[in-house]
């Protein structure tokens, strides 16, 4: 009998000579050299990969049941929730990947932020990964229409009609993307068009450019120093590890399992997160004569949602909603910039000084007032602490220049510390 | 530049607003409502979901469908033989047990009727975030001699809806109440001297504010006891709780499994990773 190893080994040669399938698996998975003191902060975007996976296998399952249009698509998901084997299972498991999608997301950026891996030579990753939020912004906007609630659609009708706010070609803009003078069954379509085919196709693209780019000039870590300046006598970084199998079992296996079960935990217990996964007035169709008391995005775009509303004045001669929209698209265009904005000589908070980390904690803080009071009625008190939340937004970045030049950093030290 | 001694101080300032801003936060969170009763709904109480399936066909089918489930289902998971749900649930002999849970109130006699079409009421346990909006509503009929149909509702104020289940209830009229003044701890006022409630008259609002119905029902309009209509209105909440999500009934059982699975698994991929980590400190 013929050693099934070797014969293996034959096949491997054949479609190696063909394609550099051998050479490709060395490169991003096997010899892939990771530093040695990656911590928790790590997980995430292996996490983000994970909740991809899970929204694109359930939403092919959804999507043969779905019926996308103005006076099935309600119906539908309720036939999905109670006449499809395990439909209901398929429906949270989408519903609450998208929610846990932007947890893990937010905190993968969260640890690109605290680590300063945004910081040269890791520029392109950080632009790719922004470009991954501004398409998986799109990619939730979308898909929160297709069950057709009166919250999708009110939730649609505001943000849509936000383009109205344009000067001159606002208004026939809006009706561009709606495709109708109202939300109808024909915004409906499109927005299923793009929600299923077009924006995935988009993200699976970012994904491959953020993990080449990633994979070119290799990962950060928490101390932020360069693992190839100390290298062994075969050219291997002394402070590296091969990604597989020792991150990927070692360390993400593990991971993962935990991140199920807060996941199970959620999905089977809270699918509807008391209102906050699944809003309560999205249990009636979608009805245009009937304007739910109050329209609040899903949490994730909350926080921009209250910087929207945070303006209120018209300026220059322009209304109030067109600079909430201004202040909105700036709030996520700055993010872009962010790599030529930070001019300390370090890269992580743990060198960084006193300035950086109250900077970074602010924004933090302010993300998550202005997050929860997306949620609710705008009152005066709550729009003038908006107001300084949005404010301590953007400080964070335009004066990030400034105090990451003035502030003392801490000696990096030349190897990783375990 | 700057003195790092200024730029401390200017930190300082702003973590101290932070503060200021998260407790006000705070303070804004709580908002009020008419206040509901509450109900703890049990799914796996098929007798109670059985009876509640039986007020809900007798009394509020024929206006409010339940579009989106079908017989079957219902039968099933209610542990009703589909014979005996076709013979005393279903009124209409040409229906399937199959069929979705529809009515013959067409939208449009229901607008003349009514002022509006009666909703769908598959989902609106779930619309109303859990039971007990509906085992508050159907509890606070009063009569109203200004309304079309002769009767009101302390949480749906002006409903187009007629009281369905005053046979069962009763009329309930509203009237002001002698009640114990509050005290200045917030507790029930008593005489020092005597130890009795001091006690003062209240009406409507003010005592729903105190947590006292302004209702009370005129004895011998209903055929059942207050206590024995609370039972029916609860046992129909319960229903339309379970009509909101029947996957509900499974859901928590296979959530425990896989939790218990991940759990385990857990522990061997720990196990595992500790081996693989060794090499880290090499």
């Amino acid at each position: 009998m013929a050693n099934i190893g070797q014969q293996f080994k034959g096949i491997m040669r054949w479609v190696d000579d063909r394609l550099p399938v051998t050479e490709t698996y060395e490169k991003h998975m096997s010899k892939y050299y990771a530093p040695k003191n990656f911590n928790v902060w790590y997980i995430f975007g292996v996490l983000a990969f994970v909740v991809l996976v899970n929204q694109l296998l359930t939403g092919i399952w959804l999507t043969m049941n779905y019926v996308p249009t103005g006076e099935g698509a309600f119906k539908s998901i309720e036939y999905i929730m109670r006449d499809v084997d395990y439909g209901w299972l398929l429906r949270y498991m989408h519903s609450t990947g998208a929610s846990a999608f932007f947890v893990v997301v937010y905190l993968h950026m969260f640890r690109g932020l605290m680590y300063g891996s945004y910081k040269k030579p890791r520029e392109l990753i950080w632009v790719f990964g922004m470009l991954i939020y501004l398409a998986l912004m799109a990619e939730g906007f979308f898909g929160y229409l297709l069950p057709w609630g009166n919250m999708s659609y009110w939730g649609a009708q505001v943000i849509v009609s936000l383009a109205g706010a344009i000067p001159v070609v606002g208004e026939d803009l809006a009706v561009w993307v709606r495709g109708d003078f109202n939300m109808s069954g024909i915004t409906l379509n499109r927005f299923f068009a793009l929600h299923v085919v077009a924006v995935p196709i988009v993200l699976l693209v970012l994904v491959v450019l953020h993990i080449l780019a990633l994979h070119e000039v290799g990962s950060n870590n928490p101390d932020g120093v360069d693992i190839k300046k100390h290298l062994d006598d075969d050219g291997k970084p002394l402070d590296g590890i091969p990604f597989h199998p020792y991150y990927t079992i070692g360390h993400d296996v593990p991971g993962i399992v935990m991140f199920l079960m807060v996941f199970s935990a959620v999905m089977f217990f809270f699918p509807d997160g008391g209102g906050y996964l699944i809003e309560h007035p999205n249990y009636e169709p979608a009805n245009s004569l009937k304007t739910p008391e109050l329209i609040a995005p899903v949490w994730y775009y909350t926080p921009y949602y209250s910087m929207l509303r945070a303006a209120t004045f018209p300026l220059f001669g322009m209304t109030a909603k067109f600079w909430g929209l201004v202040v909105m698209a700036g709030a996520i265009a700055i993010l872009f910039v962010l790599p030529w904005l930070d001019k300390s000589p370090v890269k992580s908070m743990r060198y960084k000084g006193l300035p950086s980390k109250l900077f970074l904690a602010a924004f933090v803080i302010c993300f998550f007032i202005l997050g929860y009071l997306g949620t609710v009625h705008p009152t005066p008190v709550r729009t003038i602490i908006a107001q300084i939340c949005t404010a301590i937004y953007f400080a964070y970045f335009l004066l990030m220049p400034w105090y990451t030049s003035v502030e003392k950093t801490k000696p990096v030290p030349e190897r990783v510390t375990m | 530049m700057m003195s790092s001694m200024m730029l401390k101080r200017l930190l300082r300032s702003i973590a101290a607003g932070f503060l200021l801003i998260l407790a006000s936060v705070g303070v804004q969170a709580a908002e009020a409502g008419f206040p509901l009763d509450h109900m703890e709904p049990d799914i796996h109480d098929q007798a109670s979901l059985q009876r509640g399936m039986q007020t809900y066909m007798n009394y509020c089918m024929a206006c409010h469908s339940l579009q989106y489930q079908r017989f079957k289902r219902t039968a099933t998971d209610l542990g009703i033989p589909d014979s005996l749900m076709l013979e005393h649930l279903v009124f209409d002999p040409a229906t399937k047990i199959g069929d979705l849970m529809i009515n013959n109130m067409s939208e449009e006699n229901a607008k003349i009727w009514f002022g509006a079409a009666p909703p769908d009421l598959t989902l609106y346990s779930n619309l109303r975030g859990g039971p007990d909006y509906l085992y508050t509503y159907l509890r606070s009929f009063y009569a109203d001699s200004s309304r079309p149909l002769g009767v009101n509702n302390l949480l749906f104020v002006n409903v187009g809806m007629p009281h369905a289940l005053s046979e069962l209830q009763g009329m309930q009229v509203k009237v002001c109440k002698q009640v114990p003044r509050l005290a200045a701890n917030g507790g029930d006022m008593r005489d020092p001297l005597s130890n009795e409630f001091v006690t003062e008259e209240l009406c409507g609002d003010e005592l729903v504010a105190r947590g006292y119905s302004p209702l009370e029902i005129v004895e011998g309009t209903g055929s059942l006891t207050s206590d024995e209509y609370d039972e029916v209105v609860y046992d129909l909440a319960n229903f339309l709780y379970y009509m909101g999500e029947p996957a509900r009934l499974d859901r928590t059982r296979i959530g425990w499994y896989v939790l218990l699975f991940l759990a385990f698994f857990y522990v061997f991929a720990w196990l595992l990773s500790r081996e693989y980590h060794k090499e880290f400190h090499k």
